[in-house]
């Protein structure tokens, strides 16, 4: 259903400090001079006002005109997110800062918020500096804080309505929000996993809950939403859920990765995919583990993604490799879309989980390189 | 100077010999150390190195190690030039590895803290313990179960690796059978065998998938007169009329193929037909020896064939006993699998014990891990097998769960070569 443009301009200036992934400071150096980028974003369409722009801090305007949730991200080579806005509801708009060194960079909407999205090229111009060794690492670290922070955004706002569904024992839409608002979380769980307690209490499993720790999170709920199919007492862990959801995105964005932590984090993303969703131990209720594969996957390529400068000087050719075997893993997951989902575990043959599993492998084996390439001097 | 830094130091050292030149040392009775760094040689011949170049693979007509660790690939790259980048890489390492050294150049516990190592580092310590890495290409290289030859290959298959047909009793299980590529590693320690194929695998991820893997001990073959014939699962000596590494003649006329025989990237090299064969233990366990022993054609406890008195004596097809039947039971399967009787063919047969843990049913899954070498499969493996499913009476007690057919090219010449390079420098 599409909101009038009028209420969808009205929305703009309300929400545009809230979540937008914006670059930081504002130096105003060489910035676009004819002010934000208008983009317009419907289900089939992504049209960006203008395809080029002065190197600095550049504002997109993002109004999705569409039926679907969308994004709208500015991508560096090799899929560097350089920002990115989530979750932008039909008929609202958001605006986006983004520090824009000179370049060439691809502009993308992803109505459904899946896939490769709508993409454009676009070029920016002017003098920008060559960044030292050191000044790339440090790029890389805030590079990646950038996309902590636009998912931490998203995994808040996406628990909030899970939460509230399981609240109003709304058990068909908590069951369609359960894979959607874990795909945030499973994107950064590295980062998440830095914080040792709120992480089972979030995540974890049955079997893996300590005595006499009670067993709570995504997945109690996740059991009882396809168990007994009745919410109506999980009230009070819905509310814990939340309330451990904010602490840790709090301090998951006061937390400064260093470059080999985000390494080992992109290998360790993949070890979650080898050793949980492969399985179908992850969401063993409810079978969405390929919604959990996903976003492990974009989570790793996210932090390769930021370390790309550096590794692009000190090893081309490991790059060129995981471009490849990313590409390898994104076609043999594409094979089991299903709407904007996936199909469930349950619905995947032997056959089908040997060639996820062995593309998996065959990204990983370079991946785990990259840490030593990051930390050497 | 830490150990670490003195073992690398020495590994290049070694390496300025040439592989041969490490081999050699080591197969006069030395042994080489890996990564700790130790100096010491060990004079057990057991613990030696093979020399991984030469001729022939080794690994076939090499004196039978206890054990082995077999493993099939599928090939999942379509990229010829990566699949011939890791058969290089295989040889490379498993030249290493049979010298007694860890499997990549830096080592299990050499390189920067924040690297994995290139070795998995089990075998740090363990001596090349007789460590063989032979490799085969199965049909399905050359063109694949969809019919499509995906690396130009096709024109280049040897007609003796033609299918294997199916034989009566076969109860294949297809996810345990069949392979674009196979490794068999022999060593006289499994974790030196495992350590060998876990390294390959892992150096391997991208280009090929484990598709089915074997664990064996207990040699069920003597590859050599100094061997004593070793005992199968049931209790028999498994192999006395074995083809040996002596028999020059006969290892030219059965096992090796010869130039003419098909491509010539294959002259030299040898047909493996792998068997996975499951031995009902508990209900041979309670047959009488006497029915044990007619069913195999030979005593249990000195092997000789029935009717005679040594284990090398050669089985008399005519005797008849008392009762005027034959001493050797027609259905017996010294009679069956006989050169006689299969129009001479002889196999060099290298196969192992293993033993799977039990089932659900208490019973022990156990058998024999058949392998066995040759010329020709068509005139090897296959009358000897037909005749024997059709009539043995020892099927009563197996069956036959996996099948495996590899072409295994003659061996490397050295740092340069690799696998199925002649091969590959013809597909299209």
């Amino acid at each position: 259903m599409r909101t009038p443009r009028i209420l969808a301009l009205t929305a703009v200036s309300v929400l545009s400090a809230g979540l937008a992934a914006c670059g930081g400071d504002d130096t105003g150096a060489g910035a676009g001079t004819d002010g934000p980028i208008a983009v317009q974003a419907s289900d089939t369409s992504c049209a960006v006002a203008r395809n080029s722009a002065d190197a600095g801090t550049n504002v997109f305007a993002i109004t999705n005109s569409g039926s679907k949730v969308t994004e709208f991200y500015v991508y560096a080579p090799g899929d560097r997110v350089m920002a990115e806005v989530e979750n932008i509801a039909p008929g609202l708009s958001r605006e986006m800062h983004v520090e824009l060194p000179a370049g060439t960079y691809e502009t993308a909407c992803k109505p459904g918020m899946i896939g490769k999205g709508i993409r454009s090229a676009f070029t920016v111009s002017g003098s920008s500096a060559p960044l030292t060794d050191d000044a790339k690492l440090a790029d890389a670290t805030a590079s990646y804080q950038r996309y902590v922070k636009s998912q931490t955004g998203a995994l808040l706002t996406k628990t909030e309505e899970f939460v509230a569904a399981v609240k109003a024992n709304e058990v068909a839409k908590a069951k369609e929000l359960f894979p959607i608002s874990r795909t945030y979380w499973e994107r950064i769980e590295p980062v998440a996993e830095i914080f040792g307690d709120l992480d089972p209490k979030i995540d974890g499993r049955e079997e893996v809950v300590e005595e006499g720790m009670p067993f709570t999170g995504f997945h109690r709920i996740e059991k009882d939403l396809w168990g007994s199919g009745d919410v109506s007492k999980d009230g009070p862990i819905a509310d814990q859920l939340l309330a451990d959801v904010k602490e840790i995105v709090a301090k998951a964005n006061a937390e400064k990765l260093s470059p080999l932590q985000l390494a080992n984090g992109a290998k360790a993303l993949l070890d979650e995919v080898a050793t949980g969703k492969i399985t179908g131990e992850e969401d063993r209720y409810s079978h969405t583990d390929l919604w959990d594969f996903n976003a492990n996957v974009e989570g790793s390529k996210a932090a390769v993604a930021s370390l790309r400068p550096v590794l692009e000087e000190r090893d081309p050719a490991l790059v060129k490799t995981l471009d490849t075997e990313f590409a390898n893993v994104d076609a043999a997951l594409a094979k089991h879309r299903k709407g904007d989902g996936w199909k469930l575990h349950t619905e995947l043959t032997q056959a089908d989980l040997k060639a996820l599993s062995d593309a998996i492998n065959a990204l990983a084996e370079p991946i785990s390189r990259v840490a030593a390439v990051v930390s050497k001097k | 100077m830490s150990e670490t830094s003195l073992s690398r130091r020495r590994a290049i050292a070694l390496a300025g010999i040439g592989v041969t030149g490490i081999a050699g040392a080591a197969a006069v009775g030395g042994a080489v150390v890996r990564g700790a760094g130790k100096d010491d040689l060990q004079g057990d011949l057991a613990a030696g190195a093979v020399p991984f170049t030469g001729e022939h693979q080794a690994g076939i007509v090499t004196p039978a190690q206890d054990r082995v660790h077999f493993v099939a690939f599928d090939v999942i790259t379509k990229d010829r030039d990566r699949l011939t980048g890791m058969l290089r890489d295989w040889a490379a390492a498993a030249a290493r590895m049979t010298a007694g050294r860890d499997a990549g150049e830096i080592g299990a516990v050499g390189g920067v803290p924040e690297a994995p190592p290139d070795d998995t580092g089990e075998a740090i310590g363990l001596p090349p313990s007789g460590l063989t890495v032979t490799v085969g290409f199965g049909p399905t290289l050359f063109r694949d179960a969809a019919g499509s030859d995906r690396f130009g290959l096709a024109a280049l298959r040897p007609a003796a690796l033609a299918d294997l047909p199916r034989f009566p009793g076969d109860a294949l299980d297809p996810a345990i059978s069949g392979g674009d590529l196979c490794v068999q590693a022999c060593a006289n320690d499994p974790q030196v065998a495992v350590h060998a194929i876990r390294n390959l695998a892992r150096i391997g991820m991208g280009v090929v998938s484990v598709r089915w893997s074997q664990l064996g001990f207990g040699r069920t073959s003597s590859t050599t007169r100094d061997q004593a014939t070793p005992r199968n699962l049931f209790g028999f000596k498994d192999g006395t009329k074995n083809l040996k590494a002596e028999e020059t003649d006969r290892l030219r006329d059965h096992l090796w193929v010869q130039p003419g025989d098909g491509p010539d990237w294959m002259t030299g090299g040898s047909y493996l037909v792998s068997r996975k064969i499951r031995m009902l233990i508990e209900t041979w366990d309670r047959s009488p020896l006497a029915e044990q022993e007619t069913i195999v054609g030979r005593r249990k406890g000195s092997g000789a064939p029935l009717g005679k008195q040594d284990e090398f004596d050669e089985p008399d097809f005519a005797a008849v006993g008392a009762d005027g039947e034959p001493l050797l039971a027609t259905t017996s399967h010294v009679r069956l699998a006989h050169p006689s009787h299969n129009n001479g063919a002889r196999m060099l047969r290298r196969g192992y014990n293993f033993v799977d843990g039990s089932d659900g049913l208490g019973r022990l899954n156990a058998g024999l891990f058949f392998l066995a070498y040759q010329r020709d499969p068509r005139t090897g493996f296959v009358p000897v097998q037909r005749s024997l499913a059709r009539s043995d009476e020892m099927n009563e007690y197996l069956r036959h769960v996996s099948s495996g057919l590899f072409a295994c090219p003659p061996g490397l010449s050295g740092p340069d070569d690799y696998w199925g390079k002649a091969l590959f420098a013809q597909a299209r």
